[in-house]
């Protein structure tokens, strides 16, 4: 049953490129000012899922609603009017612009907010120190930060995050923790990730896909708490010990 | 990657000539004259390696642009007699400006018809792109066939960019060192355009990565209007240009200097407008220097260049990243 409260809602989602059927009727809801992981092994479909929910692949059948509001056809630059950010798998920096040109491109509402980019430079301090740096020769980790630090360049109401610790080093993954620790307390964020010590680290919620299908749903607790239902829903592909 | 080493090129190859070529007069010559030439040929690229850049479109029928926009700058120089035989620049520009207005307002209004009708129902699809944008260079010629005729027109320059002066024992062309002034302005315009307005923020991101341009919030199908109708109006500068360069015109002029864009466009990186200028100097030197030192390779010398930057770097001397 849909609630008045969730912030964003799939129902019966699916989404076909070309000719393969990828999402598979997917059902999950996303509660506000909360942080929901989207697990799965690879090729289970959450990037796609991600993907549609931005509107940078059509949904074949199904709805996805933002605020109450049908958004299953809205086109992509709409979305991010509404408040919603993308941060993709490969993070999307533009290599051959600066720090701050990649700042000051998110901000579409006119010049960077000093205070917001303050909290930016206290999230992530790199920022601050290649500001005028081209953002190709950041580190990834670096890259990162920075694919973040645009999406939260403006208030958003939510945040899609693709695979945030995908090929960082620990400490580094340490300091996307805290961050997002941060990030928690002013906006709501759905997060695909394959880094389970993060997902339990940060999780309110959790849902779990498998062949394009949503096979589990609930709080992230929950799931960390129970060893055997890890194992059956998310197999060996899924690295516990960082 | 440093910047400043394709960019280096331009001297060390004009240094290169130096000994090849029998007096340093005739250096001058041969270096204003490829100069003139390279700004001629980044005018008519430049718009080309933005659209290809951002839109990812293979457009054939760039050339089409070029050959309008000379035939409608050429009719308004042909109207205008009195102005283009008046002894002063100032008289000359009376018939040159408004030639430049009619060929880019015109090249510009068929790029923004070909964007719309043409291109845009075949965007993401490279084959099918070189195919109708080909059949709309074809269609575009016989029409200027129809309308203009299908006889080499003679263009006379203007009186005051006739002939040449001499700096020292180098004779110069007038009408060259106006190209080179041209080309530079174009290219200090399109370079603070790119650097420093927003518009030129979204442009440099959309040619990396369009779809985190629209992730962002901005409906970059609009941007690729402005920047098709802005490269085709470039296009047609650089068509009445090159026109008054040869002194004459006709209705396969875009097709046949679209070879050497391309190879321009590839040279410098596709969508780099810096990689499109420093490419488009290149070419224009070694075609000056060869086509005097050893006419007989004066074809194939673009070709040869091409080759040994691609093996130097694969995607251009400043490539962008995607």
């Amino acid at each position: 049953m849909s609630r008045v409260s969730e912030l964003l809602e799939l129902r019966g989602v699916n989404t076909h490129i070309g000719q393969y059927h990828i999402l598979h009727g997917v059902d999950f809801a996303v509660a506000p000012n909360s942080l929901t992981m989207l697990l799965g092994r690879n090729g289970a479909g959450k990037t796609t899922c991600l993907r549609t929910i931005m509107g940078l692949w059509r949904a074949s059948a199904g709805s996805i609603k933002f605020e109450q509001q049908d958004i299953t056809r809205t086109p992509t630059p709409e979305l991010a009017r509404r408040g919603i950010a993308y941060v993709p798998e490969n993070m999307g920096i533009f290599a051959g612009l600066t720090v701050r040109e990649n700042l000051l491109l998110a901000a579409r509402a006119g010049p960077l907010d000093e205070q917001r980019l303050e909290r930016i430079f206290a999230l992530f301090p790199a920022m601050k120190k290649f500001w005028q740096a081209f953002a190709g020769n950041l580190s990834g980790g670096q890259k990162q930060m920075l694919a973040i630090s645009r999406a939260i360049v403006e208030p958003r109401k939510l945040l899609l995050v693709d695979e945030p610790t995908k090929g960082l080093a620990p400490a580094i993954i340490q300091a996307m923790i805290e961050a997002f620790r941060e990030l928690k307390r002013e906006t709501t964020l759905l997060v695909v990730e394959q880094n389970f010590h993060f997902a339990r680290s940060l999780g309110d919620a959790v849902a779990v896909m498998d062949s394009g299908r949503i096979v589990h749903r609930g709080r992230m607790a929950e799931l960390a708490a129970d060893e055997a239902l890890q194992q059956r829903l998310l197999g060996l592909s899924l690295d516990t010990h960082q | 990657m440093k910047n400043w080493i394709p960019l280096a090129l331009v001297p060390v190859i004009g240094l290169l000539a130096l000994p090849l070529v029998p007096s340093t007069p005739t250096w001058v010559t041969l270096t204003v004259a490829g100069l003139a030439m390279g700004m001629m040929i980044f005018i008519m690229a430049s718009g080309l390696t933005l659209v290809f850049g951002l839109m990812d479109v293979m457009n054939f029928a760039h050339g089409a642009f070029i050959s309008v926009g000379a035939y409608a700058g050429a009719s308004v120089l042909l109207a205008m007699k009195p102005a283009m035989q008046s002894q002063s620049f100032a008289g000359n520009l009376g018939a040159i400006v408004p030639a430049v207005l009619a060929a880019m307002a015109l090249a510009g209004a068929l790029g923004w018809f070909f964007e719309r009708v043409v291109v845009r129902p075949v965007y993401g699809d490279h084959l099918k792109q070189i195919l109708v944008t080909m059949g709309g260079l074809i269609v575009c010629e016989q029409l200027i066939h129809v309308v203009w005729g299908p006889d080499l027109i003679a263009l006379p320059r203007p009186a005051t960019l006739t002939g040449s002066f001499l700096i020292g024992d180098a004779a110069i062309e007038r009408y060259r060192m106006l190209a080179v002034v041209v080309g530079l302005a174009v290219f200090a315009a399109m370079w603070l355009v790119l650097n420093r307005t927003r518009i030129g923020l979204l442009i440099r991101a959309g040619v990396e990565n369009r779809e985190m341009v629209e992730s962002l919030g901005y409906r970059i199908r609009r941007l690729f209007v402005g920047v098709f109708v802005a490269g085709s109006a470039l296009a047609g500068l650089g068509g009445v240009m090159w026109a008054m360069y040869q002194e004459s015109l006709t209705a396969g002029m875009g097709m046949q200097v679209m070879v050497v864009i391309f190879i321009v466009i590839i040279i410098g990186g596709l969508g780099s407008v810096g990689g499109c200028f420093v490419g488009a100097l290149l070419v224009g030197l070694l075609a000056n220097y060869i086509g005097y030192v050893a006419p007989k390779l004066a074809l194939g010398s673009n070709i040869l260049l091409m080759v040994l930057i691609l093996l130097w770097r694969p995607r251009g001397l400043y490539p962008v990243g995607k």
